[in-house]
C-alpha cells in the first residue's frame, strides 16, 4: 500500500545542505503496523512529513496505492492530507478554537466524508462523550491525545501516521491510549506508521525498522 | 545586577526591531496630531494676544458714545478744548474682493507712539496724512489685499495680522464715517481743573480700560480651538491604542524573562523601574519624532485655519509657525504621559505578578468572558456619564464630555458585539472550514480588539464629523440661497451718490432693497443692526427658524425686530420676548432668523423704525433685484455712469463663491484630521495583524496538516480581516451618527450659537465601508501573503517545537 523508494532530503544549513534522509526505502502493506526508531535528529518525522505529503523530497518517490505522492502539486498534497493519510501528532495539534466534537469531525467534514455514527463510536470508545461540548485547553494530555486519534481515523484514513503519539502522555496514560489507538487503527483497516522513542510502542508493532545517518536498517 | 537586568529585556526589542518600531510609530503619530493641535492653537492666541496688544487703546479707557453708536467728531474737538488727553479711534470692518478688513484710524499727532509700537516703530510720514493716505499692514496681510481697491498699503513686519492702520480721514473715508469716530482713548492723566465729561456733554460716557477687543476675539475662537483640541485628543487616543497593544504584547512575550530576572534576584521595584526607564526613554524618543512631525502638520494645516478663522470669526491669524519651547516641552510631556496611561495596566499586571507564574506566554490579550464582562460594566458606567452630561451639563465642557464618554462606551462595548455577532455567524456556518472559519476569527477577536477599538473611533469620527459637514454644507447652501436672494449687492461712496443711484436704479431694476445698518454693542457683545425694506424678496426668502404670525407685517410697522440664532440662542430670546437694542431697550421680538458663518449678534428691523432709530447710520449699500442674466450689464452700467469701484459691486454669484469657499477652507482641518486618525487606525490595524501573524503559526499549521492548502488559509485570513473591519463599520455607524447629532444639536449650538438640521448621506457611509474593508485588507495582504509563501519546513517547526 504504501511504497517509500529511494527517498532523499536535506535542509540547509550553515555549512551548506545537511542531508537528513539518503535514499529511505520500505513498503507498508494495508492494514500492517510499522515502528520507526531513531536517535533524536535522525531525521524520523522528516520522513513522516514527508510520507504524510506534509514536506517534499529533494529525490525518490512515495506513492499510496496507485497515487504517486512526490509527483502531486500543494492541492493535491492537501486532498491527500485530508481524506487519505491522517497524522497524529505528538502535541495533539487540536483547533483550540473548536470544542471536542467539532474537532473530532473536523477532518471527516473537510474531506467530505462525515459519518456521524462513526464519529460517535470513536467518541465513545475514546472515552469523550462526556467532553464533547469541552474545548481542548479544558482536557487533559491523555484526552487531548485521544481527541487527536479519533479526529485522524473519523476520515477512515487508509494510512494513519503517528509522531511520538505517547511522548507527552505518562507511562499509564500512554500505554491505554497506545491500545486504544492500536485497536482503533486494526479496524478501520488501515496501515499504521509511527515514529517513537518508546521501545514498548514498538514492540507492539509488527515491524520495526531503525532510522541512522539517513539511513533505514531493520 | 541592573545593567544585567536592562541589557536582558532590552534584547527582546533588539531581537523585534518591528515591534520596537510599532511602539514609537504609535507614540510618535499619536504626539504628532495632538501637537499639530497644539501647535496651531498657540499659533492663533499669540496671533489674538499680539491683536489685542497692538490695539493699545483697548487697555486706555476709553469715552464713547452712550449709545454705543459712532460719535461726532465734533465731540473730539471740545474735548481736547477742555484739556482732556484723548485721541480719536476708528473701528470699523470693511467688505474688500479680499475678504472683509479691519481697520483702525488713528491719529499720528495725539496717539501715544507706545499704543501701537509695531506701527508706530514704522514711523508715519508726510504720504499717511495727506490724501489718498496709506494703509499700514502686516506682510501678510498686505499681500492678501494687494487686489483690494484700497490705498496705497505700506507692509510693517511684526504689525498685527489682518488689520489695516490709516489716518483718520483715510479710514473715515473708507468706512463711510465721514464726521465721526467710534469712540475716543484717554491717553494720559487728567490734568488738574479738568472739567467733567458730563458738563461738557451728556451724550458720552467713560468706559473703564479692558482687554475687550482681544478678549472678544479669543471668547469668539474659543469653541473653534475647544473642537480642534477634542479633534487631537481624539487622534492621541487612537495613537495609544496601538502603543498600548505594543506594549501590552511586548510585556506578555517578556512575561519568562520577568519571571527568570525576577528568579535570579531582581526585586519587583527594580523591575518595574527598568520597564519604566525604558519606556520613558522610548517616549522622549517617539516624542522628539512626534514634534517634528507635529510641527510639519500644523505648518501644513495651519493657512487653512488661519482662512476658516478670518472667514469665520474675522479673526486674523499669522499663516506661519513658530517653534514655542512651551509647546514642544508640553509635547514631550504629552507623549510620556500617553506612554505612562498606556503602559499603566501592563504594569500593574507585572506589579501583581507571583514569582511563580506560569512562564509560558498567555494569548496575547486574550480576552476571558470576566474581562468582557468588566469592560461591558465600565461601557455601561460611561453610557450613564454620556446620558448625564446630555441631560444635566451644560456647556461646551459638558458637550465634550457626553462626546468623549459616548466614544469611549461604544469602544469598549465593540469586543464583547463582535463576540456576540460572531457566534450568531458561527450559528449559521455549514461546513467544516466556515465554522472554523468563525471560531477561529471569534478566537482573534481579543488579539485584534484594541486595533479594532482604535478603527471603530476613527470611523466613527468620521462619519460623526462627516454627517456633520455634509448637513452643514447642504443647509448651509440653501441658507444662502435664502439669504442672498438680491441679484446684485451695491455700496455707494457717499450718501448723496447713494440717493442718485437709487434714482438711476429704480427704473432699471425690479427692486432696489435698501440695506441700512450700523454697527451695534448687543448684550456686551460687538453686534450690528440691519434695517430692510419691506419686499417680497425677504418675505419669501429670509431664512426664518421662528417666528410670530405676520412676522413680516410686524417687522414692516416697526413693531417688532427679527434676530439672528445666535443672539436668540445665547440670550435665550425667542418670538415674544423683548430683546435690548440701542435706543429700543425693549424691542419684541417678532422672530429668528439662521444666520450661518456670522459671529456676531443681529437685529433686523423695518427701514422705517431703523431710520428713526439710527438717523447717523450711513446709507450706502443696495440689493438690486434684476434678472440674474442682467446683472453683469448692469454693474457695467453703474461703473460707467457713477464712476463706481468695481469692489463696491458684488454680484450674488461672487458672494455664494466667496462663502462656501470660506466654508470648504473651514472644514480642511477637520478633514485632514479625519483622514490622519483614520490612518492611525489602519495602522493599528496592520500593526497588529503583523504581530499576531507571527502567534497565528500554530493555530493555522494544524488546519494546513489536516488538508488546508496555505493558498486557502491565506484568502481566509483576509476574509477574516475583512469581515472584522465590517463589523466594526456596523458597529460605528450608529455611534458615528449619535456623535454627528450631538456635534449638530449640542456642540454646534454652544460653540457657534446655531443648530443644524441632521441629513443622512449613506452614499458617503458605503464609501467608507468600501474604503475601511480596502484599508483593512490592505493590512492583511502582508500576513496572509506570508502564510500563503511560507515554506512547509516553517509550518511544521510547530509540530517539533515545544510550544
Amino acid at each position: 500500500m504504501l511504497h517509500v523508494t529511494d527517498l532523499w532530503k536535506s535542509y540547509p544549513g550553515a555549512d551548506g545542505p545537511v542531508a537528513i534522509l539518503r535514499g529511505v526505502s520500505l513498503e507498508l502493506a494495508a492494514g500492517a503496523t510499522l515502528a520507526l526508531t531513531g536517535e533524536s535528529g535522525s531525521g524520523k518525522s522528516t520522513l513522516l512529513h514527508v510520507i504524510g505529503g506534509l514536506d517534499s523530497a529533494d529525490r525518490g518517490t512515495v506513492r499510496l496505492g496507485e497515487v504517486e505522492l512526490t509527483a502531486l502539486d500543494d492541492v493535491g498534497r492537501a486532498r491527500l492530507r485530508r481524506g487519505t493519510v491522517g497524522v497524529v501528532f505528538q502535541q495533539f495539534n487540536l483547533i483550540p478554537s473548536l470544542d471536542v466534537a467539532r474537532n473530532l469531525a473536523f477532518q471527516a467534514r473537510l474531506a467530505g466524508a462525515e459519518d456521524p455514527a462513526w464519529t460517535a463510536v470513536l467518541a465513545d470508545r475514546l472515552g469523550l462523550t462526556a467532553h464533547l461540548r469541552k474545548y481542548p485547553e479544558e482536557l487533559s494530555g491523555g484526552q487531548q491525545q485521544r481527541v487527536a486519534i479519533g479526529r485522524t481515523l473519523a476520515v477512515r484514513p487508509r494510512l494513519v501516521l503517528a509522531d511520538e503519539p505517547t511522548g507527552n502522555l505518562d507511562e499509564d496514560t500512554g500505554a491505554a491510549v497506545l491500545a486504544l489507538m492500536l485497536d482503533l487503527v486494526a479496524e478501520t483497516g488501515a496501515a499504521l506508521l509511527t515514529v517513537t522513542h518508546s521501545e514498548r510502542l514498538a514492540a507492539r508493532m509488527d515491524r520495526r525498522l531503525h532510522l541512522a545517518h539517513g539511513q533505514v536498517s531493520p | 545586577m541592573i545593567g544585567a537586568g536592562l541589557a536582558a529585556l532590552l534584547s527582546h526589542w533588539r531581537r523585534r526591531p518591528f515591534q520596537l518600531l510599532t511602539l514609537l510609530l504609535g507614540l510618535a503619530t499619536a504626539t504628532a496630531l495632538w501637537s499639530a493641535v497644539q501647535a496651531i492653537n498657540a499659533e492663533a492666541r499669540v496671533s489674538y494676544d499680539r491683536a489685542a496688544a497692538a490695539l493699545g487703546p483697548t487697555r486706555r479707557d476709553r469715552i464713547a458714545a452712550a449709545d454705543g453708536q459712532p460719535m461726532d467728531a465734533a465731540l473730539f474737538v471740545a474735548l481736547r478744548r477742555a484739556s482732556w488727553p484723548v485721541t480719536p479711534v476708528i473701528e470699523a470692518t470693511i467688505p474688500t474682493r479680499a475678504g472683509p478688513l479691519r481697520l483702525i484710524g488713528i491719529d499720528p499727532f495725539t496717539l501715544p507712539p507706545q499704543d501701537v509700537p509695531q506701527v508706530a516703530g514704522a514711523g508715519f510720514d508726510a504720504a499717511f496724512v495727506t490724501p489718498p493716505g496709506q494703509l499700514i499692514a502686516a506682510p501678510a496681510t498686505a499681500e492678501r489685499l494687494a487686489a483690494a481697491d484700497l490705498p496705497p498699503l505700506i507692509a510693517v513686519e511684526g504689525a498685527p495680522p489682518g488689520v489695516a492702520y490709516g489716518d483718520i480721514p483715510t479710514v473715515q473715508r473708507l468706512a463711510g464715517l465721514d464726521g465721526r469716530h467710534s469712540y475716543l482713548t484717554v491717553t494720559g492723566p487728567a490734568p488738574i481743573g479738568q472739567r467733567p465729561l458730563s458738563e461738557i456733554t451728556p451724550d458720552l460716557r467713560i468706559e473703564p480700560a479692558t482687554d475687550a477687543a482681544g478678549g472678544d476675539l479669543a471668547r469668539l475662537t474659543d469653541s473653534f480651538h475647544l473642537n480642534l483640541t477634542a479633534f487631537g485628543l481624539l487622534s492621541f487616543a487612537v495613537g495609544l491604542f496601538i502603543v498600548r497593544g505594543a506594549i501590552g504584547l511586548a510585556f506578555e512575550q517578556r512575561r519568562p524573562v520577568f519571571r527568570t530576572l525576577r528568579a535570579l534576584g531582581l526585586s519587583r521595584r527594580t523591575l518595574i523601574g527598568l520597564l519604566v526607564g525604558e519606556l520613558a526613554v522610548f517616549a522622549l524618543i517617539a516624542g522628539a519624532a512626534g514634534i517634528a512631525l507635529g510641527y510639519g502638520i500644523a505648518a501644513l494645516l495651519l493657512p487653512d485655519v488661519a482662512a476658516t478663522l478670518r472667514g469665520l470669526y474675522g479673526a486674523s491669524v499669522d499663516g506661519s509657525l513658530s517653534l514655542r519651547p512651551a509647546w514642544w516641552l508640553a509635547g514631550l510631556g504629552i507623549a510620556m504621559l500617553g506612554t505612562a496611561v498606556a503602559a499603566a495596566g501592563a504594569l500593574w499586571q507585572l506589579w501583581r505578578l507571583p514569582l511563580l507564574a506560569p512562564a509560558q506566554p498567555r494569548a496575547w490579550a486574550r480576552g476571558s468572558a470576566a474581562a468582557l464582562r468588566w469592560q461591558l460594566a465600565a461601557a455601561g458606567g460611561l453610557a450613564l456619564v454620556a446620558l448625564a452630561a446630555g441631560l444635566l451639563g451644560g456647556g461646551l465642557i459638558g458637550a465634550f464630555v457626553l462626546l468623549g464618554a459616548l466614544l469611549i462606551a461604544a469602544a469598549l462595548t465593540l469586543p464583547a458585539v463582535l463576540h456576540a455577532a460572531l457566534a450568531l455567524g458561527a450559528r449559521s456556518a455549514r461546513g467544516a472550514v466556515a465554522e472554523w472559519f468563525w471560531a477561529d476569527t471569534r478566537q482573534q477577536v481579543p488579539g485584534l480588539a484594541l486595533a479594532l477599538m482604535a478603527l471603530l473611533l476613527a470611523l466613527a469620527a468620521n462619519i460623526g464629523v462627516g454627517t456633520m459637514v455634509s448637513s452643514f454644507r447642504l443647509t448651509f447652501t440653501g441658507w444662502l440661497d435664502q439669504r442672498l436672494a438680491s441679484e446684485l449687492y451695491v455700496t455707494a461712496e457717499t450718501e448723496a451718490q447713494a440717493r442718485a443711484l437709487e434714482t438711476w436704479l429704480v427704473p432699471r431694476t425690479d427692486a432696489v432693497l435698501p440695506i441700512w445698518n450700523v454697527d451695534a454693542t448687543l448684550y456686551g457683545l460687538p453686534g450690528e443692526v440691519y434695517g430692510v425694506a419691506d419686499h417680497p424678496t425677504y418675505r419669501d426668502h429670509w431664512p426664518l427658524i421662528a417666528a410670530l404670525p405676520d412676522v413680516w407685517d410686524r417687522v414692516a410697522a416697526g413693531d417688532g425686530v427679527l434676530i439672528n440664532e445666535q443672539l436668540a440662542r445665547r440670550e435665550d430670546l425667542w418670538p415674544g420676548d423683548r430683546v435690548r437694542l440701542p435706543g429700543w431697550p425693549d424691542a419684541p421680538v417678532a422672530g429668528v432668523y439662521s444666520d450661518y458663518g456670522n459671529p456676531l449678534a443681529q437685529a433686523l428691523l423695518g427701514l422705517g423704525r431703523f431710520d428713526a432709530l439710527y438717523p447717523e447710520a450711513p446709507r450706502l449699500r443696495f440689493g438690486l433685484r434684476v434678472a440674474p442674466e442682467r446683472a453683469g450689464a448692469l454693474a457695467a452700467a453703474l461703473i460707467d455712469e457713477f464712476g463706481l469701484p468695481p469692489g463696491n459691486m458684488i454680484d450674488q454669484a461672487e458672494i455664494k463663491a466667496f462663502s462656501l469657499s470660506v466654508f470648504e477652507r473651514t472644514f480642511t482641518i477637520t478633514g485632514a484630521l479625519n483622514v490622519l486618525t483614520l490612518s492611525v487606525a489602519g495602522f493599528a490595524i496592520l500593526t497588529s495583524l503583523l504581530t499576531l501573524s507571527a502567534m497565528r503559526l500554530p493555530q493555522v499549521a494544524p488546519v494546513w496538516a489536516l488538508g488546508l492548502t496555505r493558498g486557502r488559509l491565506a484568502r481566509l485570513e483576509l476574509m477574516r480581516t475583512a469581515l472584522l473591519a465590517a463589523l466594526t463599520f456596523l458597529c460605528a455607524l450608529p455611534v458615528g451618527l449619535l456623535l454627528a447629532w450631538v456635534l449638530l444639536a449640542v456642540i454646534n449650538v454652544e460653540a457657534f450659537g446655531w443648530r443644524l438640521p441632521m441629513h443622512l448621506f449613506p452614499r458617503d457611509w458605503a464609501v467608507l465601508g468600501l474604503l475601511s474593508l480596502a484599508a483593512a485588507a490592505l493590512a492583511a495582504l502582508g500576513p496572509a501573503r506570508r502564510i500563503a509563501r511560507m515554506p512547509p519546513a516553517q509550518l511544521l517547526k510547530v509540530f517539533a517545537d515545544e510550544r
